[in-house]
C-alpha cells in the first residue's frame, strides 16, 4: 500500500502540465500562476507535499477537487452509489451465472454443452466492454425497446426503475467477468471431480447432484474464489467505461471528467480509492479460504 | 575434460516439433492465427485497398448510412469509416504487438535477474506487487493523465501497466529452472552468473512468455480502445479502433454503423490472438490442455 500511495502521488507530482495554468486560464500574467501555485502549495519540495498528503489522507482528506474547489472525498462520496449498485449487481449475477456454467461443462467434460460454454468463454474475453454494451442497447433498447437507454434512477427513488436500469449495465460488464470464473470454476471442477472422493461418493450411491455442490464445488472454491477477487480489477476498469456508455453518474464517470479536465487530485483519490478496495477484497477473499478449507491456517 | 555430463534434465519446453504436432491437432489456433494474418495483411496494405484519406473531410457528405460509396458509411466530418477502419487496424495492431514485444522483453529481464538474485528480489517484487494492486487499466488511465495523448505514450502506460504480470511469471519460472541439475552443474563449471541467465536459464523461460505474449497483445488491444474510448488514449487525429468508436459515442442512436465495425474489427483481432494464445498454451502445457 505505501508503494502505491507514493506511486500515486509521484505520479501526478512529475505531471508535465501544470494545473496552476489550467486554472488560471489563458489570459493570465506569469504572477497569477505563480500566486494560484502558492495558493494550491504547489510550490513546496516533494517531501513535504508528500508528508502533508499523507497526513491528510489518514484522516480521510483526500485533498481538494482543482476544478470545482470542492473536496475529493466529497465528490466521491456524491458518486458511490450507482457505482456500488453496478458492481454489486454485477457481482451477483456474475457468480450466480458463471459457477453453475462452470459446474456444468465440468460435469458434461466434452459434450456440445461444455464445449458451448468455452466457446462462449474465449467469446466473453475477446469483446470489449463497450461493443457488448452498445450491441445490447442497440437490441433491446432501440429495436426492442423494452429496457431504458441510458442513465440511472436512485435506488430510493423507485426500485423497479432502478433495476431497470441496471440490467443492461450489469450485462455488458458481467461478460468477462462470467467468463473469467466460467473458466476458472469448470477447470477446478474436472481437478476435483477425477479424485478418489467423488468416486467413492459416486459409488455409495449419492446421486449426481449432492456429489457436485456438497463434494466436488467446494473443494473447488478455492480457485474461484482467487479469480473472483483477481477478477475485481476487470469490474472496476470495465466499470468506468459502462459508466460512460450508459451515462451513469457513478465514480467511473468522475475518473474520465476528471481525466479530460486533469484534475489531479481527483484523479489521486479514484486510483488510491480502487487499488485499496482491490487490495481489501482480496484479503477477504484470502480470508474466505478458511471456511472452504479448514486446514489452511493464518 | 573428464566431467560427468549431468543425465538430461526433464525440459521445461517441448521441442519444435511436438510444438509443431500439437499445434495441428488445435485448429481453432490455426483459424485464429489465419485472421491474425489476414489483420496485419489489411494493415499493411491499407493504402491500396481501395481506401481514401482517412483524414479527409467533407462534411456535404456526413453521417451517410454505408452504401456502394462509403462501405462502412461516413462519420460526423463526412470522413469514410472504411478507409479509417483500415488505417485503425495499422494503430491497434502496432500498439498490440508492440506492448506484446516490450512488456515480455522487459519483463524477461527483470523476471531473470530478480529470479536469481534473491536480495534483489524482495524491493522489485515488492515494488511489482505494489503495481498490481492497481487495477491495469487505471494504472495505464492515470499514466496517460500525466503525459500528453501519443501512441508512444500509449504504448508506454499500457506496457508499464503490463510488466509486473510478466515479471511474475518469469520469476517463477526462474525460481524452478535455477534448482534444476544442469544450472547446477553449470555453477560448479565456474560459469559467469550473465552467462547461466543466457544460455541456461533464458531458453526454458521462451516457451510459456510466447503464450503470454499473445494474452498481454490481446489485452493491450482492448485497454487501448478503452483508453482512447474515454478519451485518454491515440490522440483523436490518429484513427484507431477505440477512437473510431469514441467519437461514435454520442452519435450511436442515429449511426450505429460508426461503433459496429471497428468493433467488429477488434472482437475478430483479440479472439484471433487469444485463440492463438489457448492453441499455444496447449500446445506447450498438454496437462492443462485437458483441463482447459
Amino acid at each position: 500500500m505505501t508503494v502505491v500511495a507514493l506511486f500515486v502521488f509521484s505520479l501526478l507530482y512529475l505531471t508535465p502540465g501544470d494545473p496552476a495554468a489550467v486554472i488560471a486560464g489563458d489570459a493570465a500574467t506569469v504572477d497569477d500562476i505563480r500566486r494560484i501555485r502558492a495558493n494550491l502549495g504547489l510550490d513546496e519540495p516533494f517531501l513535504v507535499r508528500f508528508g502533508g498528503w499523507v497526513w491528510g489522507l489518514a484522516h480521510g482528506d483526500l485533498g481538494v477537487s482543482i476544478f470545482t474547489n470542492l473536496p475529493v472525498a466529497h465528490l466521491i462520496g456524491q458518486r458511490v452509489e450507482p457505482t456500488l449498485a453496478l458492481t454489486l449487481c454485477t457481482l451477483l449475477v456474475s457468480v450466480l451465472v458463471a459457477v453453475p456454467l462452470g459446474v456444468v461443462a465440468a460435469a458434461k467434460a466434452g459434450t456440445w454443452i461444455d464445449r458451448a460454454v468455452m466457446a462462449f468463454s474465449v467469446l466473453g474475453f475477446s469483446l470489449p466492454v463497450f461493443v457488448i454494451a452498445y450491441i445490447l442497447i442497440l437490441v433491446f433498447s432501440i429495436e426492442l425497446g423494452w429496457l431504458p437507454v441510458q442513465g440511472y434512477r436512485p435506488f430510493a427513488e423507485n426500485f423497479w426503475d432502478w433495476l431497470r436500469h441496471l440490467i443492461l449495465p450489469s450485462i455488458a460488464l458481467g461478460t468477462v467477468y462470467i467468463a473469467l470464473i466460467a473458466r476458472i470454476t469448470r477447470a477446478s471442477m474436472l481437478d476435483v471431480l477425477a479424485q478418489d472422493y467423488i468416486r467413492t461418493a459416486q459409488a455409495k450411491g449419492l446421486s449426481p447432484g449432492p456429489v457436485l455442490v456438497g463434494h466436488a464445488l467446494k473443494n473447488a472454491a478455492i480457485p474461484i474464489m482467487t479469480i473472483i477477487g483477481i477478477g475485481i480489477a476487470l469490474l472496476i476498469s470495465g466499470a468506468i467505461v459502462t459508466e460512460t456508455v450508459f451515462a451513469i453518474p457513478g465514480i467511473g464517470r468522475l475518473t474520465v471528467d476528471a481525466i479530460l479536465r486533469r484534475d489531479y487530485p481527483v484523479i489521486q483519490g479514484v486510483t488510491l480509492l480502487f487499488s485499496g478496495l482491490y487490495v481489501l477484497i482480496n484479503l477477504l477473499i484470502d480470508l474466505s479460504y478458511l471456511f472452504f478449507d479448514p486446514r489452511i491456517r493464518y | 575434460m573428464n566431467t560427468v555430463v549431468p543425465a538430461a534434465p526433464q525440459s521445461v519446453s517441448p521441442t519444435w516439433q511436438q510444438f509443431k504436432d500439437a499445434f495441428r491437432r488445435h485448429p481453432t489456433a490455426i483459424v485464429g492465427g489465419m485472421v491474425l494474418l489476414a489483420m496485419i495483411l489489411v494493415a499493411v496494405l491499407a493504402p491500396w485497398l481501395g481506401t481514401v484519406d482517412p483524414q479527409a473531410v467533407a462534411p456535404v457528405r456526413r453521417l451517410k448510412q454505408p452504401s456502394a460509396e462509403f462501405w462502412f458509411g461516413s462519420d460526423m466530418l463526412g470522413r469514410d469509416v472504411y478507409s479509417r477502419v483500415l488505417y485503425g487496424a495499422r494503430v491497434s495492431l502496432s500498439i498490440g504487438l508492440v506492448v506484446a514485444l516490450a512488456s515480455t522483453l522487459l519483463g524477461l529481464a527483470i523476471g531473470l535477474v530478480t529470479g536469481y538474485l534473491r536480495w534483489l528480489d524482495a524491493i522489485v517484487m515488492r515494488i511489482m506487487d505494489g503495481l498490481m494492486s492497481i487495477p491495469p487499466v487505471l494504472l495505464a488511465i492515470s499514466l496517460m493523465a500525466l503525459t500528453k495523448a501519443s501512441v508512444e505514450n500509449v504504448i508506454i502506460a499500457i506496457t508499464l501497466a503490463e510488466v509486473p504480470r510478466v515479471v511474475r511469471l518469469v520469476r517463477s519460472l526462474v525460481l524452478t529452472l535455477r534448482e534444476q541439475p544442469y544450472v547446477e552443474a553449470a555453477v560448479a563449471a565456474g560459469t559467469t552468473l550473465p552467462r547461466i541467465l543466457v544460455r541456461h536459464i533464458l531458453p526454458n523461460t521462451v516457451a510459456p512468455l510466447l503464450v503470454q505474449a499473445t494474452y498481454v497483445c490481446a489485452s493491450a488491444m482492448i485497454t487501448e480502445a478503452i483508453l482512447s474510448f474515454i478519451g485518454a488514449g491515440t490522440p483523436p487525429n490518429i484513427p484507431s479502433w477505440g477512437n473510431i468508436m469514441a467519437e461514435a459515442r454520442s452519435l450511436f442512436q442515429i449511426a450505429g454503423y460508426l461503433i459496429l465495425f471497428p468493433g467488429i474489427c477488434l472482437s475478430l483481432t483479440v479472439l484471433a490472438v487469444n485463440l492463438l494464445g489457448d492453441g499455444m498454451r496447449d500446445a506447450l502445457d498438454p496437462r492443462l490442455a485437458r483441463r482447459m
